[in-house]
């Protein structure tokens, strides 16, 4: 199959790789990148499990080509940490109030609520709800992943205010 | 010697972490940022990947199969069939319940989706397109979709292979399709209670057949190193070493050349504990190829391939006196257990724990009777986040004790009171022959009574209803039965059920332990080294728990079933234990004193009455691998096998209320209480979580989960855009509480919980909407309570329009 | 859950894209926001061998008001059309539907044009624009057509915009300063295609119904316009007896097929609730 010429700035960096046309961004990312953290649950684009940011829009990389990510920035939960490597707001958010349990939802969770945040600094709890209803999780019941994002919001809000 | 450290006592307790706090999990570190290890995130050099070529048909004969066009296109390594896998004897496996079932199909398929051949190829994009180029040539056949006709003389016969047999593993049948004939309690004695009633009730209970969908489906990555004859075996295993066993027993590699390790695991609630057609064959693949291989299935696959749950079709029927104290207790099940006997129990028990049934209630005489029979669906029977047939067994009781309560007039919190097991009972024998644990169900009842204010509800109700609107409350006061189980009455292809624990403390005072357990979720990472922690006053921040290696971890029998805390928790507590009764001899040497001279403090020993004269743990450590006392031998370790003396009854008491739209049948879940009671709480944070996913998991199954078929056998719904996995938009909110009636028999006290919301959700939401509607005559209502059958039921009493 | 192997075209206009999709006939797909189609691949019920891409065609974006129509790039997602102010004010039906369109992720890459164009009953953007008396512009070979919404839908998957077409931009009529307006969705959950849904537009002028419309989604093999449960309301004032004949008559205009969603009787049932509901809260929103 031939093989197209794919770049695309994931994480800061730059990254060219070969795709055949049908080649999935997931599996772009995954199998070619080697970037794990973004996960395959439905296939159907109902769980957001492979959920990434993708020119600032929250995107399910399972329905998307890597072709048609040609030029584009591109983060996933391994480029969601603070420039000094230390956990970001919501990661951090996630821990604390436990806003997590396999693990395997939470990728996309998280940088489905980092471009909520982005949009919304200061969302509701409906507002919460409504923004992450993309990403399905088998194991938290959602409670503590509203509590995780409001976490994040009230310390980025924190953090706004005091270097204001 | 004398510890230098100036802290108080509390800022020690506080230091070591141990049981009773919130800790925050060890394993978020890396799932925050994307480091977790799963199965399809695991890749080898050299590893090629496989995948089914599935039936469309449920129940239809092979004609032939061309493997040809398949296998000559680019990319493409080897495709397999059952053919291939007879001279090897691959072709069929047995089942965990005495049957056998087919890896690949082998002249029939028996429902659709079955594997039927198995592509290998480069990458999943060839090996897709090998899948497509298969040609398979089916002769379709009648399907059996209804297990009620499945026992009728004209019945298609399924299953040829075993056709001939009188036996098929758990007992005499009496039928092509029936598999076993299961019935425990007094028949007489139920008998006689039911004919001198003064009230009886009967209600046909339909559990549907649902599924566990964790996020993350199951796969594997099989890889045999020829050279030295060994296989490695990755995969989503819940219990890891029964994988390897089985692996030996069928595929005559012998178990200390299989290594199977289970990473990290995106969920599993029962889905994770078979061993699949997928396992087998990529097993075999890699031995043919010499490269590892992976396989990793779809949701569509997952959903209607590797075991469903429940799909019981049950009668139950209460007899009682004219106050509604239950006499007598009758059920009869009819259990659908698809094509193959491949439900996961432990092996005795063919319909698991179901004689739970009689509840949290102090109910004289039961009787039980349990029919398996074969239809063409998928086969399986796990038990969907609860212990085996809890859920069936629980809901049965549950939705009964209100169809009583309805019929003598009694109020559904009050007809709970009059009949649940008193505390001083405990522990406490059931005419089923289970014995309690430990209870207070009173307690429970009355807490989440006043916390709710239930008797404003019910007056809240009555407005509503005079008004015509449509308001339900519904309870759940069940009773788990986790832990399985005392080798006496458990145990998996002859191995009893212990779990076990091995604890290595190096010299610097830090610890590592590892358990025949694995987590998916659950956090054994952090609350295993709790409890560890408490018991040798080592901080759990210094302790690292280690699972799902076979080459490290000590054989035990995995995790489902809540059996992780009250069997591996407790072989965890017994290593530790030991450890510490050898470093009390240590600390006695190193402090010049008897052994008996010693008390525990947190962290330490002390020597009796000369608090300045201590040892701690750290310090003990040190020496056990610098100076010991004579005749014993260095270093700190233990490991301990635990089997449990009795299982663990964990209780709960929910309250649900649910307010119905009769036009579209919607129903919105106004406010959950759970009141669980778990024994002693090792990890309140965690508890609270694991009660806020079950309670979903819950509210998704009595809400709309469902897998149906139609007459032709074709699965309906089995993709997520069908498939209700609730979001959080419709999840509602929970609210949660808490009693502790620690387990006698448990050395701390401890009896699980992750499966209690489940058990107890689904009922109490349930509950709910039937009692909607009970004022208005209706007792049942079939679930799921999706808006159309809610509506229907709106329709049949005038009041959808 | 793996597409079958395609040639890949990104084509830089309308013109070029519909060249290519002369080219390939058959065999050309053209893909928008891809969150139909990509699944529909992954399970090989699609398998186009030549994907164009519109994603590089930079004049199908826009929102804009022209005189008294409302004009919407093929390419505005429906994240465009949540964020839209232009819209907001002028026509905040769309931003109702919007939000009950899939979800987050996918908002930001589904499209209005291809909601409209791909003829799945499910989707719910054609019953709005029924209501609206929208129009689609086509551009084929032959250059440029324009087909109402109303007339576009002829079978589930089958529309009037023949295989070498492609929907360019949609004209929407304002509605009226001050229109009442409701799209009401009954689903199973967030994600879901309608069990039944209903949008009503109308316009009132002292107490009196001076227009309205009313359109079904997902109770039939199209879109339904039910210009009788509309003209039934004008002239009235929207009294419960006369929404009580709307209702009717979209109840007997629905044709639903049964599904996992609920047997035909109760999603008949649900769109006239759906209309029911919608005409309401549109009454109740309208100013005049």
């Amino acid at each position: 199959m031939n093989k197209t010429a794919v770049k695309m700035t994931v994480n800061g960096q730059a990254v060219e790789g070969k795709a055949e046309p049908r080649l999935l961004l997931i599996h772009f990312l995954r199998d070619e990148l080697g970037l794990t953290g973004p996960h395959v649950g439905c296939e159907t684009s109902h769980c957001g499990a492979c959920t990434v940011d993708l020119d600032g829009k929250s995107v399910k990389s399972c329905t998307v080509f890597a072709v048609q990510a040609e030029g584009a920035n591109i983060t996933t939960v391994e480029g969601m940490a603070n420039a000094d490597g230390s956990l970001s707001a919501l990661q951090e958010g996630f821990m604390q109030e436990h806003g997590l349990q396999c693990g395997y939802c939470t990728p996309g969770m998280i940088m489905r609520a980092h471009r909520l945040l982005q949009e919304n600094p200061n969302p509701s709890e409906a507002e919460i709800r409504m923004g992450i209803a993309g990403n399905l999780c088998r194991c938290t019941g959602y409670q503590n992943i509203v509590k995780a994002v409001r976490y994040a919001a009230d310390k980025l809000n924190g953090q706004r205010e005091a270097a204001e | 010697m004398s510890d230098t450290t100036e802290m108080t006592l509390e800022q020690r307790e506080a230091t070591i972490g141990g049981i009773g706090c919130s800790r925050r999990r060890k394993e978020d570190i890396r799932f925050i940022q994307g480091k977790g290890n799963y199965v399809d995130d695991v890749k080898l050099p050299g590893q090629v990947f496989g995948d089914f070529v599935r039936s469309p048909h449920a129940h239809a004969r092979i004609k032939s199969i061309d493997t040809e066009k398949s296998k000559a296109l680019p990319g493409v390594l080897a495709v397999l069939t059952a053919d291939d896998l007879k001279p090897l004897n691959l072709h069929w496996m047995p089942t965990l319940a005495g049957d056998s079932q087919a890896v690949l199909a082998d002249e029939k398929v028996h429902f659709q989706n079955q594997e039927v051949a198995f592509v290998i190829g480069e990458d999943r994009y060839a090996v897709s397109d090998g899948v497509q180029a298969v040609e398979v040539d089916y002769e379709d056949l009648p399907a059996l979709v209804d297990p009620k006709r499945a026992l009728a003389k004209d019945a298609p016969v399924l299953r040829e292979d075993v056709a001939a047999k009188d036996n098929v593993g758990q007992g005499p049948r009496k039928h092509p399709n029936h598999i076993f004939t299961w019935d425990i309690g007094d028949k007489g004695e139920t008998d006689q209670a039911f004919s001198g009633a003064a009230v009886t009730v009967k209600e046909e209970i339909f559990y549907h057949r649902v599924h566990p969908c964790p996020l993350e489906p199951c796969g594997c990555v099989a890889s045999m190193d020829k050279i030295k004859g060994e296989l490695t075996l990755y995969g989503t295993f819940q219990a890891p070493h029964v994988i390897r066993t089985v692996v030996s027993l069928i595929s005559g590699l012998p178990e200390h050349k299989i290594r199977v390790i289970a990473p990290d695991i995106g969920g599993g609630f029962g889905n994770k504990v078979g061993a699949y057609a997928g396992y087998v064959c990529a097993t075999v693949a890699t031995i043919v190829l010499g490269r590892p291989v992976k396989w990793v299935e779809s949701r569509i696959d997952n959903l209607s391939t590797t075991s469903f749950a429940r799909d019981y079709h049950m009668t139950g029927e209460l007899a009682a006196d004219k106050d509604g104290r239950i006499t007598g207790l009758r059920v009869n099940v009819l259990a659908d257990h698809g094509a193959f006997n491949s439900h996961a129990q432990p092996s005795k028990w063919p319909a698991g724990f179901f004689n739970i049934v009689t509840g949290s209630y102090d109910i004289p005489a039961a009787y039980v009777s349990v029919d398996g029979v074969y239809t063409n669906k998928a086969p399986g029977g796990v038990a969907y986040r609860c212990s085996f047939r809890v859920t069936e067994a629980s809901y049965l009781i549950e939705r009964m004790i209100d169809v009583l309560a309805q019929k003598v007039g009694v109020d559904k919190a009050e007809i709970r009171l009059r009949n649940f097991v008193k505390p001083e009972q405990f522990p406490y024998k059931s005419c089923l022959d289970w014995e309690y644990d430990s209870g207070d169900y009173h307690t429970a009842l009355n807490k989440v009574l006043d916390a709710v204010g239930y008797k404003a509800l019910r007056e809240e109700q009555a407005e509503k209803r005079k008004r015509g609107e449509l308001m339900g409350i519904g309870f759940a006061t069940f009773t788990e039965i986790v832990g399985a189980g005392p080798s006496r009455n458990c145990d998996i292809l002859g191995i009893g059920m212990f779990d076990s624990c091995e604890i290595r403390i190096h010299p610097t005072g830090s610890a590592v332990a590892r358990l025949g357990t694995k987590s998916q979720g659950q956090g054994h990472e952090t609350t295993y080294a709790q409890i560890i922690a408490t018991e040798l006053g080592l901080p759990s921040d210094d302790i690292t728990v280690e699972e799902g290696d076979t080459d490290t971890a000590p054989y035990g029998l995995g995790t489902y079933g809540s059996r992780s805390t009250p069997v591996a928790g407790a072989a965890a507590a017994q290593a530790a234990r030991k450890i510490r009764a050898k470093a009390q001899k240590i600390a006695a040497h190193m402090l010049e004193v008897a052994e008996g001279d010693l008390e525990w403090e947190i962290d330490r020993f002390k020597v009796k009455g000369l608090p300045e004269k201590t040892a701690t743990m750290k310090q003990i450590a040190f020496a056990a691998y610098q100076s010991v006392p004579e005749g014993l031998e260095p270093g700190l370790e233990a490991v301990n096998y635990y089997d449990p003396p009795n299982f663990t009854y964990p209780f709960g008491a929910y309250l649900c209320v649910v307010d119905v739209d009769r036009l579209t049948g919607e129903v919105k879940v106004r406010r959950f209480y759970a009141l669980d009671d778990c024994g002693t709480r090792i990890n309140p944070m965690i508890i609270e979580g694991q009660v806020h996913g079950g309670l979903a998991e819950a509210f998704g199954i009595a809400m709309g989960q469902e897998l149906t078929f139609d007459e032709n056998g074709n699965i309906q719904g089995a993709s997520l855009m069908d498939y209700f996995l609730p979001t959080a938009v419709e999840t509602p909110v929970w609210e949660t509480d808490h009693t502790v009636t620690p387990s006698p028999h448990h050395p701390i006290g401890a009896k699980g919980v992750g499966e209690s919301p489940n058990v107890g959700g689904v009922s109490a939401i349930s509950n709910a909407v039937v009692d909607a509607f009970a004022h208005l005559g209706v007792t049942h209502m079939p679930m799921p309570h999706t808006p159309w059958r809610v509506w229907k039921q709106c329709e049949a009493l005038g009041i959808g329009e | 859950m793996i597409p079958g192997a395609f040639e890949y075209h990104r084509p830089g206009s309308v013109d070029e894209a519909v060249t290519l999709l002369t080219q390939h006939g058959d065999e050309g797909r053209v893909v928008a926001g891809g969150h139909s189609l990509i699944p529909m691949m992954k399970l090989r019920l699609a398998v186009p061998t030549h994907l164009i891409d519109l994603g590089s065609v930079a004049d199908l974006k826009d929102i804009k008001a022209v005189g008294p129509v409302i004009e919407i790039g093929a390419m505005t997602t429906q994240h465009d059309l949540i964020a839209s102010d232009l819209l907001a004010g002028a026509c905040p039906i769309l931003r109702e539907v919007a939000l009950t369109i899939a979800d987050p992720q996918v908002r930001y890459c589904g499209t209005v044009g291809g909601n409209v164009a791909n003829g799945d009953p499910g989707n719910d953007m054609p019953a709005v624009m029924q209501c609206l008396d929208a129009s689609f512009l086509l551009r084929g070979p032959k250059g440029d057509r324009q087909v109402t919404a109303r007339a576009f839908y002829e079978a589930a998957y089958f529309t009037a915009r023949a295989d070498d077409e492609i929907l360019t931009s949609i004209s929407i009529p304002a509605p009226a300063t001050g229109h009442g307006y409701a799209y009401e969705k009954l689903k199973r959950k967030v994600g879901d295609y309608a069990i039944a849904a209903a949008a009503v537009v109308l316009t009132m002028e002292g107490g009196t119904c001076k227009n309205a419309a009313v359109a079904l989604t997902n109770v039939g093999d199209t879109p339904i316009y039910v210009e009788a449960a509309g003209t039934s309301l004008v002239g009235t004032p929207v009294d419960d007896g006369v929404i009580a004949k709307a209702v009717a008559a979209a109840k007997a205009a629905a044709q639903p097929a049964a599904d996992m969603r609920g047997p035909k009787e109760y999603r008949a049932h649900a769109a006239g609730v759906m209309v029911d509901r919608a005409i309401k809260r549109a009454l109740a929103r309208a100013k005049g």
